[in-house]
């Protein structure tokens, strides 16, 4: 963890909207000089604050149209079926991002599909044969707001 | 429509998101003005919406990150849009999702230690318009979150 101050802050608010933001720019917003801007980015950088960029895109317009979150309980609980469960799933397209959780469930899944026969498709061939895999809950997402926290 | 070759541009670039048009155009054997076309295209259909930098929160300091799956009361018509303004004004909030299923919303939930969230929990989150119902999942390690889509 490093220590970040409320330009630091700033600069983030900035580049979690507009990743592509020049340093030049940023400098305007927040009236520094380029370099300083930089340097700022640079150590978030080295620090691991900023981890890289995303291309952010319209899934709907890419003609995905579900989204659904799987809750997954493992059937078995070895060393062996855990890694080979995990190795399993995080191999799968449709899969965008796998969590390991505590409570009701030990994974967490986000699926995109076309729309709802695919998304049938993938939870038959793909997750049920899952190594390893026991109970499966699935909630269809409806509305998804993301915000940019506490900076 | 996408083709092909949009396709192919948005595969390379969701991989690399950092790329400059030139080499984007190199990897998917486009000239780079029919590349540059094609990317602005992309972008007035909304298909591309933008870039963002990828925020470690941990290396900001806030080490607990818990999804909370909230069930509320639908006895009051407005329940989901009272609970989903208030929601959205807790800065510890990261992602607000509605689904169909045995959920209704989720909301992902950081803060810095055990301490902090008991706190965020208490007086932010339990005082949300209409719950009915909240389990919680405590995220313990994320072992996929390249959220690249399969196109």
């Amino acid at each position: 963890m490093i220590e970040t101050d409320e330009i630091d802050r700033k600069i983030l608010r900035i580049l979690v909207r507009d990743a592509r933001k020049s340093s030049k720019a940023i400098g305007e917003d927040l009236g520094l000089s380029q370099p300083a801007v930089w340097r700022r980015i640079r150590r978030l950088k080295d620090s691991g604050v900023i981890l890289g960029q995303r291309l952010r895109l319209d899934r709907e317009k890419l003609g995905l149209g579900v989204m659904v979150f799987l809750g997954v309980k493992l059937a078995a609980k070895g060393r062996g079926s855990i890694e080979s469960f995990e190795r399993a799933v995080s191999a799968i397209p449709e899969v965008l991002s796998v969590e390991h959780v505590l409570g009701l469930y030990d994974y967490r899944l986000k699926v995109v599909a076309r729309d709802i026969p695919d998304f049938e498709r993938v939870l038959r061939r793909r997750i049920m044969t899952l190594p390893g895999a026991g109970q499966v809950e699935a909630n269809v997402l409806l509305s998804e707001e993301r915000k940019y926290g506490p900076l | 429509m996408l083709d092909d070759v949009d396709r192919r541009i948005l595969r390379q670039f969701q991989a690399a998101p950092e790329m400059s048009v030139a080499d984007l155009a190199e990897r998917c054997s486009l000239t780079t003005a029919s590349c540059w076309r094609r990317l602005e295209k992309l972008e007035s259909s909304g298909a591309i919406l933008g870039h963002e930098a990828v925020v470690d929160w941990q290396a900001l300091g806030f080490g607990v990150e818990v999804s909370l799956r909230i069930t509320l009361d639908k006895t009051q018509s407005s329940a989901f849009d009272d609970f989903l303004a208030k929601a959205r004004d807790v800065p510890e909030v990261l992602e607000v999702q509605t689904f169909l299923g045995r959920v209704d919303v989720r909301l992902l939930v950081i803060a810095r230690d055990m301490g902090h969230y008991q706190d965020v929990y208490r007086s932010q989150i339990l005082s949300l318009p209409h719950i009915a119902d909240i389990e919680a999942l405590m995220h313990i390690a994320r072992l996929k979150s390249d959220e690249v889509l399969p196109i």
